[in-house]
């Protein structure tokens, strides 16, 4: 009894991190297809049929470029910061819940690799430790405009983790709970977060493209003021990492907006088509199979987030950095405050008052 | 006095509620590069696929032969006088007896050499010729070369090739349109630059 959950949880995870490091490969290809497609060109076209294996060919000019370490630089530090980056990144992907549970031989395993009842907590942890990866990286090339972009990037995305934060804190009064398994169960039936918290998604939506380092937050790098940001000294798979992790970002934080906003495995007219599937295939069968169907329209909605990020980033001009800092200081964070204030009255007085009327 | 009608008036107005907070902004510019990517893509496959490039285009060159296969080219030298870039190097030559076949007249071009790296496909030369023996091609560009000894084009790259005639298929813009109509139905095939031996 134990091994079987045992085993059919190590299956999860690994499907669950492959998958993810599968998304974030073939992201990058999703980039340069949909830019292309946006500016009105092809894209990549040449590696495999429409250009499939175009990440292959792009790991492999990364591995066998030249890795180069400069002389003056922290060697350790070095290294540890686009592991760090990517480490954090990955593990932000631990708690999401990818689908409800799958059942076996009478035992009922969740499809999230770790069941963590302060989810959300974990998840802002870990990515707050992202900012380590970058400053880590910026102060061990030894290089002042490396440095310079590290802080400016570390001070962007510390400051939007902030509003972050604040735009969360909204969603946890409604569902009164910290895992993010209970928010996505809550949200069963068409009850989407994203109905009673549009401003609150706003603000998540935009403290997340901050924090992924996207356009028209991309402030970290830049040619024109720094030479070339945090990761001017990094080359072959050192910078891999570092653009690999953003790209894990993207796909871990447009999953965290599906899980948290729009009702994660829910969609509509699950019930009936879970009672249609058990029907067709029996109860255990049919559950698991719906289950599958569940993770397959999370997996829709967050590869929809990735692809709202690239769409974003061949809309949207760049910020200048200090309408970066007005938009998170002066903006969104009194929004969000906003958001608590009114999201607080509603729990207390309105929420209340339409039970009674409904009962 | 109004030089142009393209002077506007400018104005200083406050901006709309809807204006200031951005939003309505970003969507209608979201909506429109979505747009695009269902739009026709401009760009083509380039080496599978080219595009006909005009009656107009000046390529490589061509010393053309008459119909019965003689050079016309008489080495008058006027093509080289009228090169800007002083790209064009010609030895004349007395023809003898037993060469009327190769050669339309008196006197022909022993070596006739193009430096491709000097040429800059102005056509002069093509307007200066007398006896309409050189061209630049409308359909051939002068294919990549990567050594120095391939610079000087010399008669055996130029002189046409009897079985692959230069003819212009197209001088006026309405012909043009035919002959890019003719392409897009595959009655055209693509000339394929001949590789430097």
């Amino acid at each position: 009894m134990e091994l079987t959950a045992f085993i059919i949880k190590a299956i999860v995870i690994l499907v669950i991190f492959g998958l993810t490091l599968l998304i974030a490969m073939y992201s990058t290809y999703g980039e340069r297809k949909v830019a292309g497609f946006i500016q009105d060109r092809l894209g990549p076209d040449r590696a495999g049929p429409w250009g499939l294996l175009q990440p292959l060919a792009d790991a492999g000019k990364m591995f066998f470029k030249e890795d180069f370490i400069p002389a003056q630089a922290n060697k350790w530090l070095f290294i540890a910061g686009p592991c760090l980056a990517m480490l954090t990144a990955l593990m932000a992907s631990a708690v999401i819940p990818f689908g409800s549970t799958l059942r076996y031989d009478g035992v009922e395993v969740a499809v999230q690799a770790v069941e963590a009842n302060i989810g959300i907590l974990y998840i802002f942890g870990v990515v707050s430790l992202g900012v380590y990866g970058l400053m880590i990286g910026g102060w061990a090339s030894n290089n002042k405009f490396s440095l310079l972009g590290a802080i400016r990037a570390a001070s962007q995305n510390i400051s939007y983790e902030v509003a972050m934060g604040l735009s969360i804190v909204a969603i946890l009064m409604i569902s009164s709970s910290l895992s993010i398994g209970d928010i996505v169960a809550q949200q069963h039936g068409g009850n989407w977060n994203i109905w009673y918290q549009p401003l609150g998604f706003i603000i998540f939506l935009t403290c997340a493209f901050a924090e992924c380092n996207r356009t028209p937050f991309d402030l970290p790098e830049c040619e024109t003021e720094l030479v070339g940001g945090y990761h001017t000294e990094y080359s072959s798979m050192k910078l891999g990492f570092y653009l690999f992790a953003e790209y894990i970002n993207m796909f871990v934080s447009s999953a965290v907006i599906s899980a948290l906003y729009f009702g994660g495995y829910n969609y509509p007219g699950m019930d009936w088509v879970y009672n249609q599937l058990t029907g067709a295939f029996g109860n255990v069968a049919g559950h698991n199979v719906a289950t599958l169907l569940g993770t397959g329209v999370f997996f829709a909605k967050s590869l929809f987030g990735v692809f709202f990020y690239m769409w974003v980033r061949w809309t949207l001009p760049r910020f200048r950095y200090d309408q970066l800092m007005n938009l998170g200081w002066k903006g969104l964070i009194p929004l969000a405050i906003l958001n608590i204030v009114i999201t607080g009255l509603a729990v207390m007085f309105l929420q209340p008052a339409l039970t009674a009327m409904l009962k | 006095m109004q030089l142009t009608n393209r002077s506007k008036q400018v104005s200083n107005k406050q901006m709309t509620l809807a204006e200031r907070i951005y939003l309505p902004a970003i969507a209608t510019g979201m909506a429109i590069t979505i747009k695009h990517f269902f739009q026709k893509k401009v760009t083509i496959r380039y080496p599978e696929v080219k595009r006909y490039l005009g009656p107009v285009f000046r390529g490589r060159h061509v010393l053309k032969r008459d119909a019965e296969g003689r050079e016309r080219c008489t080495a008058c030298g006027l093509c080289a006088v009228a090169c800007p870039a002083e790209a064009i190097q010609i030895v004349a030559e007395e023809r003898k007896k037993g060469e009327e076949h190769l050669y339309r007249e008196e006197k022909y071009a022993a070596i006739y050499e193009v430096n491709m790296l000097r040429c800059i496909f102005c056509g002069l030369c093509e307007e200066a010729c007398p006896k309409q023996a050189v061209y630049l091609r409308h359909d051939e560009f002068v294919p990549v070369f990567t050594e120095r000894d391939q610079v000087i084009w010399g008669k055996d790259l130029l002189v046409e090739n009897m079985n692959n005639r230069y003819l212009r298929k197209a001088w006026t813009k309405e012909e043009a349109q035919a002959q890019d109509d003719a392409k897009v139905r595959g009655e055209i095939k693509e000339v394929e630059p001949r590789a430097i031996p």
